[in-house]
């Protein structure tokens, strides 16, 4: 094995992590958690600008694949806003995958450039997990599709310009063979957008569809294919644009604030800073090795599950330390006098709850690994 | 392509070739008939045939050249076999060691994990037991000392050659300055977290054969979703494992030096990556040897079943060390800076 990155490799980490430094300011990381919009327009354009996002793109890039792990990668530990962009990107890679040559024209050059985001309408109200059961209706007429449902958790749908959305095409097939996937601008008419205000800064958002008519130019994959585009987002999501290393950024924050408090002598918090370091370190080799399947021409869905069990696991644990560990200091929020590192302690806390949920909860992915890996039978 | 995580067609063969050996050379039967000493002659005498001893030391010694990341698929190959002989210490030794007769194979070496107390006693070396020479630290220097192994070993939890070894009477070589040790512990600790992930497979392989033959309310106890959750953490914590340990023996194969920087979760230091390998694969053999003997109900609590064997060696081959909380407490040493005193 080699772990080493090229010169290459470098010089492209180099120029993110040039480009993290000069938009993420303080500033822009506020921005995020008051809004709880995880987007930064300056960073999706800067980095769109240098070229980096453009040869990023699963299966469009010229860059080497290996360059959208470090991106996401080097973002993620910034802590920077980046779940736009890499919703964005995912569902490029989509696109690309299946997308006709009308499509891949129309809206790959819209995300490249920085400037459109993209949301994904899978899960519901009624149906997350299980998502082949879906129920938000497409149905013909004539030319054209008329589509009536409701969508739950659609993040960056107050910000995107295209949805990404799974509809059911034909409720007398089974429940995975009659999906069908569709691509749209969010300004079709009768897509209406609620805001869905959770229990960390983030924010997400309820998505109505109200006898929405598209053409066959927003159909994304087969008719009936669904479930297989699906899939190929899927492995995207469970692979390696970010959310298999949130605890890097926590380390860095308690750290410093451990040592500024000097909590840091205290032989209890040195030996879970250095749990956290290896757990880390972990997560991110685990990551590089779905990123070198990706570029090696293979799918890294079960790897992929693998990685997000361990990482999310690992920082829920992480952030509950910290929180011990800074007392009362770790109660207290952003912008209060006093809070531990700066109000981050309080933030992770609150946010890793929903890392083991969202993304595929780690219920999914453990049933993944136990037939897929394991090959045991189907549970009860 | 730049990164490459996938083993080379040598390594490949290198896997291949100790997995096949020790399967059938060394089944978990042989582990248990070497109980409580946890040594085999015959089978060290077959390693010596496949020229596994010396396979690590450098070709103008009589070795087989082969770098530590090559090693470590023969570590773990062990580890899966649970196979009574003492070759990651003798690899792990032989970092430092060229003695024909140790190249060979024909005596044993091991390593002295901890430094000689104040009398000039290593105690509890891990193969101590049936190793001619023994390596290690005793005071301020590397030693070498040669002498008649006890090949007995007091009573022990996995049923390891542990013995106490004099690191002042006998044949004595002082090495270099203590600090030389680094390298060989290094060696160690990245061998042994090798060694561990192979246990940690070895019994969740256990672990899933016995819940798909095991009925329960008339089905297979694996078709249990807890059950499958509770095994489906295993392989998570195996490959996460088996990558550290690939890269610290990346980083201590490359000769030249590297930082950390923890604030970008960038580690390349070899000394840094082998402790953390060290550690993480110890819980985790630990997690995974527990896991599998629940899943088997009381029969993996009775001697006749083998993961009670699997069990007690993840424990003993890790602790030997001493409390790993020590071993965090100089890993964050390491990373974040010495406290001040
Ligand atoms: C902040 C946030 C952002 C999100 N963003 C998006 C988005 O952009 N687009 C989108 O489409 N979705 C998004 N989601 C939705 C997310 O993917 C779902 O929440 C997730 O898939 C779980 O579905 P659910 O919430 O309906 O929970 P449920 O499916 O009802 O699950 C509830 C509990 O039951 C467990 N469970 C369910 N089925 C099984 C089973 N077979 N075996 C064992 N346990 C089981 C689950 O693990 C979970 O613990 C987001 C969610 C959140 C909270």
């Amino acid at each position: 094995m080699d772990f080493s990155l090229t010169a290459e490799n470098l010089a492209y980490r180099d120029r993110v992590r040039a480009i993290v430094a000069e938009t993420v300011t303080p500033d822009v990381v506020d921005r995020m958690h008051t809004t709880g919009t995880f987007n930064s327009p300056e960073l999706n354009l800067a980095l769109a600008r240098a070229g980096l996002v453009e040869r990023a793109v699963p299966g469009l890039g010229k860059g080497d694949p290996i360059e959208l792990y470090i991106l996401f990668n080097e973002l993620e530990k910034a802590g920077a806003p980046f779940d736009g962009l890499a919703i964005a990107l995912m569902i490029a890679g989509v696109v690309q995958a299946v997308g006709t040559d009308e499509q891949k024209q129309r809206i790959l050059p819209t995300i490249t450039s920085g400037e459109a985001l993209v949301c994904m309408g899978y899960s519901e109200p009624d149906n997350g997990s299980d998502l082949a059961n879906i129920k938000t209706r497409a149905v013909r007429d004539g030319d054209e599709w008329v589509i009536n449902g409701a969508k739950m958790w659609t993040t960056m749908a107050h910000e995107a310009s295209w949805v990404i959305l799974l509809t059911r095409t034909d409720p007398e097939l089974p429940p995975r063979r009659g999906l069908t996937m569709f691509i749209l601008p969010m300004d079709t008419p009768g897509i209406t957008v609620d805001p869905v205000h959770t229990m960390a800064t983030e924010r997400t958002n309820a998505t109505y569809y109200d006898d929405v008519r598209v053409g066959d130019e927003a159909v994304l994959g087969a008719v009936n294919g669904g479930w297989a585009t699906m899939m190929v987002a899927l492995s995207f999501e469970r692979g390696v644009m970010g959310g298999t290393n949130p605890g890097v950024a926590l380390l860095r924050h308690f750290a410093d604030w451990a040592a500024e408090s000097g909590l840091v002598e205290s032989p209890t918090c040195r030996e879970r800073l250095a749990r956290m370091a290896i757990d880390n370190h972990v997560a991110t080799l685990l990551t590089q090795r779905s990123a070198w399947i990706a570029a090696s021409g293979g799918q890294a869905g079960l790897e992929g599950s693998i990685t997000k069990v361990f990482a999310v696991e690992a920082y829920q644990k992480a952030a509950r330390w910290c929180q011990e560990m800074a007392g009362p200091a770790g109660l207290l929020q952003f912008h209060q006098p006093g809070a531990a590192a700066g109000g981050f302690v309080d933030y992770d806390a609150r946010h890793s709850p929903v890392t083991t949920i969202y993304g595929g909860t780690t219920e999914i992915n453990r049933n993944n690994i136990a037939e897929r890996h394991l090959g045991l039978p189907k549970a009860r | 392509m730049t990164v490459e995580l996938g083993l080379s067609a040598d390594q490949e063969a290198i896997a291949e070739l100790f997995d096949g050996f020790f399967a059938k050379e060394s089944p978990v039967s042989v582990a248990r008939a070497a109980e409580p000493l946890g040594f085999d002659r015959d089978l060290w005498g077959k390693v010596v045939e496949l020229g596994a001893p010396g396979m690590g030391s450098a070709e103008s010694a009589g070795g087989g050249g082969a770098s530590l990341s090559d090693l470590v698929l023969v570590a773990e190959a062990v580890g899966r076999s649970i196979a009574p002989v003492p070759l990651v210490d003798h690899l792990a030794a032989l970092g430092v060691l060229d003695d024909p007769d140790l190249v060979a194979g024909d005596a044993l070496a091991g390593v002295a994990v901890r430094p000689a107390d104040a009398d000039g006693v290593w105690r509890l070396v891990p193969v101590g037991a049936v190793t001619d020479v023994v390596v290690g630290v005793d005071g301020d220097d590397l030693v070498a000392v040669r002498s008649a192994p006890p090949m007995a070993a007091p009573l022990n939890h996995g049923s390891a050659p542990l013995a106490d070894r004099s690191a002042r009477q006998g044949d004595r070589r002082v090495l270099g300055p203590a600090a030389a040790f680094q390298p060989v512990l290094d060696r160690w600790k990245v061998l042994t977290a090798a060694s561990l992930v192979g246990i940690s497979e070895a019994a969740l392989r256990m672990g899933v054969e016995y819940v798909m033959a095991r009925e329960q309310f008339g089905v297979p106890i694996g078709s249990f979703q807890s059950v499958q959750h509770g095994l489906a953490d295993l392989p998570v914590l195996i490959d996460g494992g088996r990558m550290l340990t690939h890269k610290a023996a990346w980083a201590l194969d490359r000769a030249e030096p590297a930082a950390d920087d923890w604030r970008l979760n960038d580690i390349e230091d070899g000394s840094t990556l082998a402790s953390m390998a060290f550690l993480f694969t110890s819980e985790g053999a630990a997690e995974a040897t527990h896991r599998s003997l629940h899943y088997h109900g009381g029969y993996g609590f009775s001697e006749e079943y083998d993961i009670q064997l699997l069990y007690r060696r993840a424990r003993g081959w890790s602790l030997v060390l001493g409390d790993p909380a020590d071993e965090h407490l100089q890993l964050a040493d390491r990373l974040f800076g010495p406290v001040e005193a």
